[in-house]
């Protein structure tokens, strides 16, 4: 009976908050946008298990596919610009070949046959929703591995860095004095540190796994300036008079601090995880990009890629090596950044409407 | 016959929010003479601030007025532009808030927030004229001219709402509209101000709203008095009238409740139950369910609330105007 | 004659406030400036005074909520049947004190943990000082909502703060206060922000368990009308100090400081036939006092009414 309360309450409870948070335009459309890449990410292990996606041909670290594309073998002239292309990078076409090209390796065609070769990277087909890369990988099922790897690292580094600063910042709080001096001293380091220089020293030192850069994100962010917003929150919870009246009572500092501050404190906290979440997307894909992460697959490895092999240069024309991933990084930390704003209408009173 | 300044009629108003309607204001009706001091009582919640923002179209965006009238000097104020009504406001209505006092600009001297207020409605005033006026108010409210060189900080509670008087007066209001404005100051200040709120009342003239939950204030402050319960109005009459020989069970219950230090020391009756939320529609009288005396009538929700005549301009809800047995 | 339950001498606070970030200069307020009263079994003391006049900060001293700068508290332990002084007992004697001394807020709103269900909020004192077995607890929370006129119990355990209104909030805000059965309770304004027809409720819940419960309350309001209807004696206090302190209608019949004076003839009447008169402030009685005991800092001038001399009439400079 008691339990079933409990039950009809915390239901009752969320049917409230989701009213609420419902009436945030920009709190649904980042949930909608957060739902659709943790389907994405779930969906890349279900097509796998169940033999939809074959895993050589799928897999987006070792698996290969070579499309066979026929093109039109012409000769790229000397000078440009010239009546059919403007500038030496518009030879060849995408669906022409340079005849020196073929000639350099003993392949006997003439100016206007039809060549047919494998393309990599090859052009979104229905067989390759997004295209291949350089190495002929799925592109769809890499941008399904990245999310995983997004929710992965954002998801731990938000626990993380929340736990840390929760505790921290409630406990400069609740024992002030030398302590509060402390943490407070050392957030403003942490917050005056720059945090992506001191990760590329990290990285030349160790080999940073999704896993490990998630820690030094989180503790990062833990030490940082949400201690001091936790803090605040914590000491205005602490003045409360149900605080008071518990000491009256005499409950000792644990209690108070564990049964009386923290909980009301956690819905700050929570708010703080979701924004963080976007901080954490947002440096791994720079870090991946500038090739510092030791990770088989991500977002942000996937411009690397297309960068480190030049395909970033050339305008668009190979716009689905950079599109997605680059779109997949903006949407998903956006979409965790508008969740957190829809959240806040709910657990800031202020900001609502009625 | 002295005219009616201000004539309210029918009026009801529902705020629109997420867990439904809450109808705050249920078909109220009373006019205010010139002159005269009206007080409406009740409890918070009960609809009294809702009926004050509305008399002067200063409502919430979510709120919806379903019918009624509100006549300022013959004008009708409901379906006015914002234009219209910004000249309404302050011209013939000035509203002094229970937190008034902290709605200082905290950069500006209070003698410039005041000469602001003047510039907008009398633009061909000189500084001059401006400034002796502000000092004709102050001396009237009990300040030292002196205050209007000084900053909201510099001021004590009571000071700022003298100031916030002054400054309700500077555009020479026909109607001034009190929402609780002793609430949140310390008794012997409110005295204080009660009596320069009674003084420059008589002194100019005035038409006063007082609304509060004390119904000692109220005794001391109105000529008629008009007791909300859930939205509705459930007594209204001249206040010694009301005093001496309650007609409703509610408003019999807030003079019981209510402690005093003067005369016999008596046992004060509570009223059982709390009272009902307005999202939810009630039948009948909304207040049968805590009422000390209920007829079989009302408390089988049959009978209309209805105000109706109980005594020389005395009117109150026929669900219960003869609820009440004075001993 | 009943025995006295708490014992006040020369109470002291004083904060420092600094006067600006960069000063070094500490400016002392005097927040309670040495006071002193008895409260005895099963009464009820008034504390009356405007805002800002000490009367929560004495409230928060008694309690041991913030150290107090001097002076001396008794209290009387029912285990070893005497006064002992809160300043020299042991973690023990503390314990006890703590079982049996306890508040209630002012504000219903805040002074209930918002996540906690109505049960926990009210187990807590008995879980903090292990009283009873589990079972025992949940029928000790059970009788006091009971008390408390929370009918029928079982409605209110599971519910949470947010769910039942401000009346009933201050009710579970005296069953979690009454729930160890203490002897002596601080109310800070329990009323003041209910509204007229359930504040009297709430009064007479408060008069009958202190019959039934033989509890003793200091009740701190700045309503004399309240404290009237609440106390058997009243202390008003000013500017941190007790200015006139008596058995309730005598005070109020024949006030003797300005102060208090001043104080009663501000109160509104709820009778529209009765006009007031304006008080203007005169010395002329407390002087003649002061010139018959020139060397007392209380004067007794009967039946236990005592009114300050010397040091409490510099507020006519300040008003």
């Amino acid at each position: 009976m008691d339990n079933q309360n409990v039950e009809r309450d915390i239901k009752a409870t969320l049917k409230k908050n989701w009213k609420l948070f419902k009436q945030s335009r920009l709190g649904i459309t980042g949930l909608t946008i957060v739902i659709f890449f943790g389907f994405l990410a779930i969906l890349q292990p279900i097509l796998f298990l169940t033999n939809i996606w074959d895993e050589a041909t799928y897999h987006p670290v070792v698996g290969y596919d070579a499309e066979q594309v026929a093109r039109t073998v012409v000769e790229c002239p000397d000078q440009y610009p010239t009546r059919e292309y403007q500038t030496k990078e518009d030879c060849p076409k995408v669906d022409e070949v340079n005849i020196r090209y073929l000639k350099a390796f003993n392949i006997q065609v003439e100016v206007g046959d039809i060549y047919e070769s494998n393309v990599q990277p090859a052009p979104p087909s229905s067989r390759h929703l997004l295209g291949t890369d350089s190495l002929g990988r799925d592109i769809f099922s890499q941008i399904m591995e990245g999310s995983q790897v997004a929710f992965l690292l954002g998801l731990i580094s938000a626990i993380i860095g929340v736990g840390i600063s929760t505790l921290l910042g409630t406990a400069a709080a609740f024992y002030g004095g030398k302590l509060d001096t402390y943490l407070m001293r050392q957030s403003d380091l942490v917050l005056m540190l720059p945090t992506l220089p001191f990760l590329f020293i990290i990285s030349a030192f160790a080999e940073l796994k999704v896993w490990h850069l998630a820690i030094v994100l989180g503790t990062l962010g833990g030490l940082g300036g949400s201690v001091i917003t936790i803090k605040s929150q914590a000491l205005q919870v602490k003045v409360k008079p149900f605080v008071d009246s518990a000491r009256i009572t005499g409950g000792s500092k644990r209690r108070i601090m564990f049964s009386h501050i923290l909980p009301n404190v956690a819905p700050l906290a929570l708010l703080y995880m979701v924004f963080s979440v976007t901080g954490a997307i947002a440096s791994e894909s720079v870090l991946s990009f500038l090739g510092l992460l030791n990770i088989d697959m991500s977002w942000g490895i996937m411009i690397y890629l297309s960068q480190t092999e030049g395909f970033i240069f050339t305008g668009l024309k190979y716009w689905w090596l950079i599109v997605p991933a680059g779109l997949a990084v903006t949407l998903l930390a956006g979409g965790f950044y508008l969740v957190g704003r829809g959240l806040d209408d709910v657990f800031n009173p202020r900001l609502r409407r009625r | 016959m002295v005219e009616s300044l201000l004539e309210v009629k029918n009026l009801s108003m529902h705020y629109d929010t997420l867990d439904g309607n809450v109808d705050a204001v249920k078909d109220i009706s009373f006019t205010v003479k010139s002159g005269e001091s009206f007080g409406l009582v009740g409890e918070s919640g009960c609809g009294k601030t809702s009926v004050a923002m509305t008399l002067l179209q200063l409502q919430p965006d979510n709120s919806v007025i379903t019918e009624g009238s509100i006549k300022l000097d013959g004008k009708e104020l409901i379906g006015l532009s914002e234009n219209e009504l910004r000249k309404v406001r302050w011209d013939s209505v000035s509203i002094v808030f229970q937190g008034a006092m902290n709605a200082w600009n905290p950069v500006v001297k209070i003698g410039e927030q005041i000469r602001e207020a003047m510039r907008e409605h009398y633009p061909e005033n000189s500084k001059q004229q401006n400034i002796n006026k502000i000092n004709e108010l102050f001396k009237m409210v009990g300040l030292d001219e002196s205050i209007s060189e000084r900053f909201p900080h510099e001021l004590s509670g009571g000071m700022k709402q003298r100031a916030v008087i002054a400054l309700a007066l500077s555009c020479d209001p026909k109607l001034i509209i009190a929402d609780e404005p002793t609430t949140a100051l310390d008794v012997v200040i409110q005295d204080q101000i009660l009596n320069e709120i009674k003084k420059v009342q008589d002194l100019l003239g005035l038409s006063l709203i007082y609304i509060s939950h004390d119904i000692a204030v109220i005794a001391e402050m109105t000529d008629k008095i008009a007791v909300m319960y859930a939205g509705s109005i459930v007594e209204i009459g001249p206040t010694q009238e009301v005093f001496k020989s309650p007609k409703h069970s509610y408003t019999r219950a807030l003079l019981d409740s209510t402690p005093s230090i003067r005369g016999e020391k008596k046992k004060l009756r509570s009223l059982d139950g709390e009272p009902p939320s307005l999202i939810n529609k009630i039948d009948g009288c909304s207040f049968s369910p805590r009422c000390p005396t209920p007829t079989t009538q009302c408390k089988n929700q049959s009978i209309e609330m209805r105000l109706v005549k109980v005594g020389d301009d005395h009117f109150a809800d026929q669900c219960c105007s003869g609820c009440v047995k004075n001993e | 004659m009943n025995k006295n339950i708490l014992e006040v001498r020369n109470l002291v606070k004083h904060f420092e406030v600094s006067k600006s970030v960069f000063s070094r200069n500490k400016k002392i307020v005097k927040a309670v400036d040495g006071i002193s009263f008895d409260i005895k079994a099963g009464e009820t003391l008034g504390l009356v005074g405007q805002s800002g006049c000490g009367k929560t900060t004495t409230a928060r001293s008694l309690c041991l909520l913030d150290p107090k700068t001097s002076g001396s508290v008794n209290f009387f332990n029912p285990d070893s049947k005497n006064m002992e002084s809160i300043d020299n007992i042991d973690e023990d004697g503390i314990r006890i004190f703590r079982r049996n001394m306890q508040m209630i807020f002012q504000d219903p709103y805040e002074s209930l943990n918002p996540r906690w269900t109505i049960k926990d909020i009210i187990k807590e004192p008995l879980d903090i000082h292990n009283i009873g077995s589990l079972s025992e607890r949940e029928d000790a929370i059970v009788e006091i909502l009971r008390t408390v006129g929370l009918t029928p119990p079982e409605n209110y355990l599971s519910r949470y703060p947010h769910e039942i209104s401000g009346g009933q909030r201050q009710r579970v805000s005296i069953a979690r206060t009454l729930v160890m059965k203490p002897k002596f309770v601080v109310c800070d304004e329990p009323t003041s922000m209910l509204d007229v027809s359930i504040r009297i409720s709430i009064m007479d819940l408060m008069l009958n368990l202190a019959k039934e419960l033989e509890v003793s309350y200091l009740y701190i309001t700045h309503d004399l009308a309240v404290a009237r209807y609440m106390c058997n004696r009243i202390a008003v206090m000013f500017n941190g100090k007790i200015v006139e302190i008596g058995e309730t209608e005598e005070l109020l019949q024949n006030p003797v400081h300005p102060y208090t004076k001043r104080l009663i003839s501000s109160i509104p009447i709820p009778d529209p036939t009765y006009k007031r008169e304006r008080y203007k402030v005169n010395f002329d009685e407390l002087d003649n006092i002061i010139s018959k005991n020139p060397n007392e800092k209380m004067v007794d001038i009967g039946g236990g009414h005592l009114v300050a001399t010397h040091d409490t009439k510099d507020f006519l400079i300040e008003s």
